[in-house]
């Protein structure tokens, strides 16, 4: 049954896309939208529900063959027969990750009701939203990677439609194109990683790929160069080192998009992936490091770029940059089941706090500007509630859902001795706290900085956007106690549940340097969100305007992004402008010059043609006419008419045979 | 009895006459005219020749050369009629359409 999972929203997608977007009104589009994310919510509890009650931990559903077996050749000089089947596979991984983008999804639809009320092109914005939660769900549960890349395709293209859904702005059309074209730079890791598995296994089934890793039929190297590979894809759709920099432009599109695909599910599908592929990964070994120090830098080196950002919404896409790069950092030290809880209370707190920027927005006609806010806490209290509670939980304090999650991540990591990228963690937990907070004070806290109309008309938002909010803070809040570990009393309950789709972890920490970690991380984000209060609160940002002058060099690389758009743009772009201009050279002087030849001897040869044509044929032909009409003109003058011509002529005739035959005979 | 050769030159001078006239007259019915002059110029030296010879070929040659000429003769003047019908004249100069 969990295939109708993604089946509903591509229904809902199709009707909305083809009939809605026409014949509809709002609030038909919008029940046909909210109506098919919430069956298929219901449907991903129902399967979840079933998965617990049943005795297998693995179910696949094969709906048709797509590609018949063929016999491929394979490194070891043998021959495979690959067969690729339109299937499906449910086990704990996918149920968490059908459940996190169902559920989110429904919250983030329904928000979206609220928040796109105004918009002209309202069918086409939820035909695009459901088609995304269908093509997430497909990548969350193709059974091989043939299926995970329709679903990775397909939510990249809907990145690309949503980025851009106001395409009659430039930055949007452009921010859209920039995503989707990074993406393809990911993706051809993607496909590379999976050209280099078949060739190596013939297979790319997902248990396939297990059972030949489990088997041993698969070189180290091989198996190390298939990872990275596909960890480049897991770079590009995750918006890590070195493929990030569309996720901040991304900001253009509707906030709810920038919720449910930038922060909440799109932008984890790298981290699913490995995880999914966590036998590859853990076999190569080597891949596992490049993934955790990858996500370890992506996770400092975007934390400092979001605390320098003055648009709301890029600090939160620099904050999930970094979260990511947390994620990546479980991953990379052998905790899968750590990334992934991480990535689903994530996918709460980064959710709430964008669907709450967002609320901020709606309340302020669009303005993301954060120096053009402050004061916002008594206007928007129901807002700023769950803003706060979001930015509580993604700082790590104690008791909400992000303090699990990320303490889970960093005591694996302290606990693989990989003690480098532990400090880069706690390093980039610090910094989050201190951006975060450094947010909430400039929106929320000191004097108003928008103009004095701005402040007549704010409300505070519908409860369609509401309701979501406090269902979303909710969560945030209490989404952690699922994987409460075991020295805090709990069973790590999440954790045993992943066991049977990514393994057993191999490390623990002793008990008490894990409490140890837990406070010493509590206090550091305690001590950010202190220094935060101290600078912009309590001296309104002077001692940040004061380093700022003291570094000009350092602040002005920071804040524009260490010039690594400037160096992407001179380097890629300039560099395919310049090879472009050297093709169209080539074009013009070499192709053109060939094709102007032959086609200056065609018509030499076609002159010669001409000439004869005009000069033979012609000549003949007109010869023979001009010949018959000379000869007519001169014999029709013998026709007369008169009847006593031809009598004569008839008597003439008959003398003349006459005096022939009497002469002759 | 009357000697051939009058009877050959008598037949002679009658084709001539119908002869001339076929070729100058300009009038159909006088045309027709001629040419039954000119048949029976024919006809008289059939004829007599058939008496000299004492032979009945003459005269039954003759007998077809009448018949003929009475089925051109109605042919003829059934043609003149309806060319005067559509043309309300009957000389000849009139029957140019065939003049190329």
């Amino acid at each position: 049954m969990f295939v109708l999972i993604p089946l509903v929203p591509l229904l809902g997608a199709a009707v909305n896309g083809l009939i809605g977007i026409r014949w509809f009104s709002r609030r038909a589009v919008s029940v046909t939208a909210v109506g098919a994310a919430g069956l298929s919510f219901a449907a991903a509890v129902a399967a979840f529900a079933g998965l617990l009650r049943s005795t297998e931990p693995v179910v696949i559903k094969t709906l048709f063959t797509w590609v018949p077996a063929t016999l491929v050749r394979t490194a070891a000089g043998g021959s495979a027969s690959l067969r690729l089947d339109f299937a499906f596979r449910y086990d704990s991984l996918a149920a968490v990750m059908t459940l996190v983008v169902t559920g989110v999804g429904l919250l983030i639809h329904i928000y979206s009701v609220g928040y796109m009320a105004h918009d002209k092109s309202y069918a086409r914005f939820f035909a695009y939203l459901n088609l995304f939660t269908s093509a997430m769900l497909v990548l969350v549960l193709g059974a091989n990677l043939g299926v995970m890349f329709i679903g990775w395709e397909g939510v990249g293209l809907c990145s690309y439609l949503l980025i851009g859904f106001w395409f009659e702005k430039d930055a949007a059309a452009n921010a859209g194109k920039k995503a989707f074209i990074t993406n393809r730079v990911g993706d051809l890791g993607f496909l590379l990683g999976t050209g280099l598995l078949v060739y190596a296994l013939g297979t790319v089934d997902i248990a396939g790929i297990a059972a030949a890793v489990e088997g041993g039929s698969l070189p180290k190297g091989t198996a190390t160069a298939a990872a990275l590979l596909l960890f480049v894809g897991a770079t590009g759709k995750s918006a890590q080192i070195p493929l990030y920099t569309w996720l901040p432009d991304a900001m253009e599109g509707p906030t709810p998009v920038s919720a449910l695909i930038h922060a909440a599910t799109m932008v984890t599908a790298g981290v699913y992936m490995v995880a999914r592929l966590h036998v590859l990964f853990s076999f190569s070994g080597t891949a596992l490091v490049v993934v955790g120090l990858t996500g370890a830098f992506t996770a400092v080196y975007a934390a400092t770029m979001g605390l320098v950002q003055t648009d709301i919404k890029r600090v939160l896409a620099y904050s999930t940059i970094s979260q990511i790069g947390t994620m990546f950092i479980g991953l990379g030290v052998g905790a899968y089941a750590a990334g992934i809880f991480h990535l689903v209370t994530h996918a709460f707190f980064k959710s709430l706090l964008f669907l709450a920027a967002g609320s901020v927005i709606h309340a302020l006609s669009g303005e993301q500007d954060m120096r053009k806010m402050g004061g916002l806490r008594g206007r928007l209290p129901r807002t700023y509630r769950v803003f706060l509670v979001g930015a509580l939980a993604i700082s790590g304090i104690p008791g909400l859902s992000g303090f699990f999650s990320k303490d889970e991540i960093l005591a694996s990591a302290f606990a693989s001795g990989n003690y480098a990228i532990w400090g880069l963690g706690l390093v980039a937990a610090a910094l989050t706290a201190f951006y975060m907070f450094r947010l909430i004070f400039l929106t929320f806290y000191g004097e108003e900085r928008f103009p004095a109309e701005a402040g007549l008309k704010m409300r505070e938002s519908p409860p369609m956007m509401l309701v979501p909010l406090r269902i979303l803070a909710i969560l945030a809040v209490a989404g952690g106690y699922v994987g409460l570990p075991s020295v805090l009393g709990g069973g790590d309950w999440f954790g045993r549940f992943l066991e049977s789709s990514t393994g057993v972890p191999k490390a623990r920490p002793e008990a008490m340097t894990e409490v140890l970690l837990m406070i010493g991380a509590a206090g550091v984000a305690l001590a950010a969100i202190g220094a935060a209060h101290a600078i912009y609160v309590k001296r309104r940002g002077e001692p940040a305007r004061r380093f700022a002058a003291r570094f000009p060099t350092l602040a002005r690389t920071v804040s524009r992004k260490y010039y690594v758009d400037e160096f992407y743009g001179r380097v890629f772009v300039g560099g395919v402008f310049v090879l472009a201009r050297i093709a169209d050279w080539i074009d013009r002087r070499v192709i053109d010059g060939l094709v102007d030849g032959s086609a200056r001897l065609a018509r030499g040869v076609s002159r010669l043609a001409i000439l004869f044509d005009e000069g033979a044929v012609d000549g003949a032909v007109n010869g023979i006419g001009r010949l018959h009409l000379n000869a007519s003109s001169v014999l029709r003058r013998l026709q007369t008419g008169r009847i006593s011509h031809y009598a004569l002529a008839v008597v003439l005739g008959a003398a003349l045979v006459i005096t022939i035959a009497v002469t002759v005979f | 009895m009357i000697p051939i050769e009058a009877v050959i030159v008598l037949g002679l001078l009658l084709f001539a006459i119908g002869t001339v006239g076929v070729v100058v007259r300009k009038n159909l019915v006088v045309m027709l005219m001629s040419l039954e002059l000119l048949l029976n110029g024919a006809n008289i030296v059939l004829v007599g020749l058939g008496r000299f010879l004492d032979s009945p070929r003459g005269s039954i040659f003759a007998l077809f050369v009448i018949i003929m000429a009475v089925s051109e003769a109605a042919v003829g003047f059934a043609l003149v009629l309806a060319y005067f019908r559509q043309k309300k004249r009957y000389d000849v100069d009139a029957l140019d359409e065939l003049k190329g």
